[in-house]
């Protein structure tokens, strides 16, 4: 650990590759992470197989490359797929449990991440794939900084799709049906907004950005049937380190994770990155804890 | 005549909100004290300041002469100053025999107390004798949460009388109770304070039953100490009635 | 609960299936091992989830902490462990008898050991959080202990360590493991028995119900709390360890912390039972591994998607659970809802006083 610290503090450019390579992949982490904010807060529930929607997204754009397409196009149709299948898991599961206590959302998404990874795993096996879209590699101080094109367009598409989110729940009819929603369902609902139909929308359009995210996944990373919960516990870490409703902050936390650990699997080994992103999630949820108790109860 | 607890120029803010400010309070031990005013006038902030619910921006809080305003809930609780909830809070998929083991004090717990077999002994002695004292010895193996809101505010009394308090605060015992059923509550409420020696501390809204009930009365208003008095001084107060009528 | 008369019988049902069935049943003794192992998960995940309230989903930690203690203890008491999870099993160290067995035994009171006070150091940390967030890291901690064994080297890292090998021929060792299992289950079923019928169990109830009513009621909750997880953490560690020497084989993702498979078992086999009952997790526990095992072969690679369709449907449709559900129709039966004579009764204690 000690010997690849050396080496990022002799070689700053090796530290900025770490830190861009980092930013491209904090991109997709922030999208998730924004989905499961949505969803947490406008339907009170912790969706525990966000994760797999982005692997599934992720499969789609495989799919496509295999037969030959192009997987950036897979993006559109990432969207489009997921956002029905999002809307059917929300009437045949989510429904049911919206007004439930939360252990019991809790519990049925982990349910439904079991199952996705399982589907995954019986229809393409559990080896490790990826999405190859065909661009090439440019470099910058001295072959130093690697930069592949297909980072670049990934994190504009990223970038893109973030913007159209942000746009369509300022904007339209049903971004502004769902942030009332978020803030009063009861008084949404005498004001005449159909909430059922609001919260069916909010975790379809969810399901829709994670596999969207997972698109671009597949085209800079590899995905593989069981990767699926390591995303959703990133996308906890985002959430609950920025704080609900914090859009600036999601997406700063986003990048601050991709980076933080881009870094950490460099100086610890890459064994340890999952471990790294765990202790995170337990660091920010004990941090948020101690601020909690002092607020409520030390008598100081 | 000892004070049990002494309040000594407590201010609480909540943001710019000062809920209370500068208050001074005396409770004789053995005695029934009443808080009364307006409502936000910071009654239950100053209950919760008491109890540890939330530090204190300046001031002192005594219990038996100890320094208790760094303290937390618990701790207070185990030094034996307990109080009711304004919105009753009990156990409420436990039956009321449960409810009443559960709430023993624990000043002094011991792997032996933890341990102990429930359902028998002198705990079990005390906690039915305690329901037959709020009357609801027949109900003892319902399921709390079935009973109504007026019984469920007596077995919430009750569970505290368990627990041995020196103090017991209640935050307005007879709020949502059946009028025909105040004048037993009152009653039962003086023979905790005589027969079993309990210092009550009681916020209300009934001017009726607080005039009945208590020995000494103090009114808050718009977070200040108005006044403090008997029963009678309070009631002809003109402060005070100015605080009731909305006058300023 | 049920009268003494019918515990009774069941007890006596379920001992004398437990010391029969393998013997009927040679070819199974291992399933119905595992059976057991299954009885124990869920009523010790009860203890947290459903008696207090605190919804663990990484309870499956010490059940690989204490695998990994006692693969460590067995082996390190007559050898070096780093050489031999160097050489990958390439190294075959001969136990003779009296090593293997003095090398198990304390492996095994160690393991439940170790998972305890482990418990205690993440209850420290966890036991703040409510509700979800209590969930979401309790799972974080099983995922990190997996991930952390898993770049572990010393331990053998994702590749494993190959567990001493049972002396005696194979039909023994089976039994043998059995054996462990089956008077695990129990003992913590006893165990649990005899805590829920105490003040503490009561304890526990009182903070699933209202923390904090309890803790102005001057309830030590935060010692409740980490007396039971370490009570949960202590079964699991040993029932860890006796699957690791049954297993053989012990490897980090698969068998240690399974929180994917054993993980949400545990969970789903109370909830089906009915959580925060005595008898809930058993029942749960033997249906969910009866079908489970019978339905198996004929899913073909299915097996794994049907259970997960059989867990949401679980939780969603039927989360109150079978003895949930009992308590709901014949609420006399268990005791509770009776409404005894007219205000008039008075307890026995005044009675004996009056008269």
């Amino acid at each position: 650990m000690l010997d690849n610290l050396q080496i990022l503090i002799a070689a700053p450019a090796l530290a900025a590759d770490l830190l861009i390579q980092g930013v491209f992949i904090g991109a997709i982490f922030a999208l998730v992470a924004y989905g499961l904010a949505l969803v947490w807060g406008v339907m009170n529930v912790k969706n525990l197989c966000q994760g797999d929607y982005v692997i599934v997204g992720g499969y789609i754009a495989y799919l496509m490359a295999q037969s030959g397409i192009n997987p950036i196009l897979a993006l559109p149709i990432a969207f489009v797929l997921m956002f029905m299948f999002g809307w059917v898991v929300y009437l045949a599961v989510i429904r049911r449990v919206v007004d439930r206590d939360m252990f019991t959302s809790l519990l049925a998404t982990f349910g439904l991440a079991l199952l996705i990874a399982q589907v995954l795993n019986l229809i393409f096996g559990p080896e490790v794939r990826t999405a190859e879209a065909g661009f090439g590699t440019f470099f910058m101080a001295d072959g130093l900084i690697a930069i592949q094109w297909v980072r670049l367009i990934s994190l504009g598409l990223a970038g893109a799709l973030a913007l159209g989110i942000v746009l369509f729940m300022r904007h339209s009819r049903m971004g502004r049906a769902i942030r009332a929603t978020a803030q009063d369902p009861r008084a949404a609902r005498v004001l005449g907004v159909n909430t059922d139909q609001v919260y069916a929308f909010t975790y379809a359009l969810n399901a829709a950005i994670c596999g969207a995210a997972g698109v671009l996944v597949s085209l800079i990373w590899v995905i593989q049937p069981y990767f699926g919960i390591v995303y959703s516990i990133r996308a906890f870490v985002i959430v609950t380190a920025a704080g609900l409703g914090n859009l600036p902050g999601v997406i700063l936390a986003g990048f601050g994770l991709g980076v933080a650990e881009n870094m950490s699997a460099f100086l610890l080994g890459a064994e340890f990155a999952v471990a790294a992103v765990v202790s995170m999630l337990l660091i920010v949820l004990i941090y948020r804890q101690i601020q909690l108790y002092r607020v409520r109860q030390v008598v100081r | 005549m000892t004070n049990i607890i002494e309040v000594r120029g407590v201010s609480k803010a909540y943001g710019g909100v000062h809920a209370n400010t500068d208050i001074s309070i005396d409770v004789p031990a053995g005695k029934i004290t009443g808080l009364i005013g307006p409502n936000g006038s910071g009654k239950t902030t100053l209950f919760n300041s008491i109890v540890g619910y939330h530090p204190i921006d300046t001031g002192s809080i005594k219990f038996e002469g100890r320094e208790i305003s760094r303290l937390r809930v618990p701790q207070i609780a185990r030094l034996g100053m307990l109080r009711t909830f304004q919105q009753t809070r009990i156990y409420s998929k436990m039956n009321c025999l449960d409810n009443m083991q559960i709430s023993v004090s624990h000043r002094e717990e011991s792997l032996g107390s933890m341990f102990a077999l429930r359902d028998r002994g002198e705990i079990i002695d005390r906690a039915e004798r305690l329901l037959e004292f709020v009357g609801l010895y027949a109900k003892r193996r319902l399921i709390s949460g079935d009973l109504s809101f007026g019984q469920q505010k007596l077995l919430e009394f009750a569970m505290a009388l368990m627990n041995q308090p020196k103090v017991l605060l209640l935050d307005e015992p007879t709020a949502g109770i059946n009028p025909t059923l105040i004048n037993g509550l009152i009653d039962r409420l003086k023979r905790a304070n005589q027969e079993l020696g309990v210092t009550l501390f009681v916020i209300e809204h009934n001017m009726r039953v607080i005039m009945n009930l208590a020995e000494q009365i103090s009114c808050l208003a718009h977070g200040q100490l108005l006044a403090t008095g008997s029963p009678d001084e309070i009631q002809n107060d003109q402060r005070v009635i100015d605080a009731y009528l909305g006058a300023h | 609960m049920t009268s003494a008369r019918t515990d009774g019988v069941i007890y006596a049902g379920l001992i004398a299936f437990g010391i029969v069935g393998p013997l009927l049943f040679p070819g199974y003794t291992n399933q119905i091992a595992i059976m057991w192992l299954m009885v124990l998960m869920a009523s010790t995940w009860d203890v947290m989830g459903g008696q207090t309230g605190y919804n663990s989903l990484g309870n499956i930690a010490f059940f690989g902490i204490g695998m990994y203690a006692s693969a460590v203890v067995q082996i390190a008491l007559f050898y070096d462990v780093g050489e031999y999870t160097a050489a990958f099993g390439a190294i075959k160290v001969e136990f003779t008898d009296a090593q293997y067995f003095t090398g198990l035994a304390l492996g095994l009171g160690l393991a439940g050991v170790i998972a305890a006070i482990v418990s205690v150091l993440v209850g420290l940390c966890v036991f703040g959080l409510r509700g979800p967030y209590f969930a979401i890291g309790t799972l974080g901690v099983a995922v990190a202990m997996a991930e952390l064994i898993s770049g572990w080297n010393y331990v053998g890292g994702g590749g494993g360590i190959s567990m001493p090998v049972f002396p005696g021929e194979a039909g023994a060792s089976s039994l043998a493991f059995y054996a462990m299992f089956f008077v695990l289950a129990i003992v913590a079923h006893l165990f649990l028995r005899w805590l829920y019928s105490t003040q503490f169990g009561l304890a526990l109830n009182a903070i699933r119900d209202d923390e904090d009513k309890a803790e102005a009621m001057g309830l030590h909750t935060l010692r409740y709390k980490l007396i039971a997880w370490a009570i949960a953490a202590f079964f699991m560690g040993i029932a860890g360890a006796v699957f690791g020497n049954m297993i053989g084989f012990i490897e980090p993702l698969e068998v240690a912390f399974p929180t994917t498979t054993f993980g949400i078992f545990m969970v789903a086999m109370a909830l089906l039972g009915g959580k925060g009952t005595l008898w809930g997790p058993v029942l749960g526990a033997i249906l969910f591994h009866v079908v489970k095992e019978l339905t198996w072969t004929y899913l073909l690679d299915w097996q794994w998607v049907a259970l997960g369709a059989i867990i949401v449907v679980n939780i969603v449709y039927f989360q109150q659970g079978i003895l949930g559900w009992a308590q709901d129709r014949w609420p006399a039966a268990f005791g509770l809802k009776v409404d005894e004579g007219g205000d008039d009764a008075t307890p026995a204690g005044a009675r004996e006083a009056a008269e």
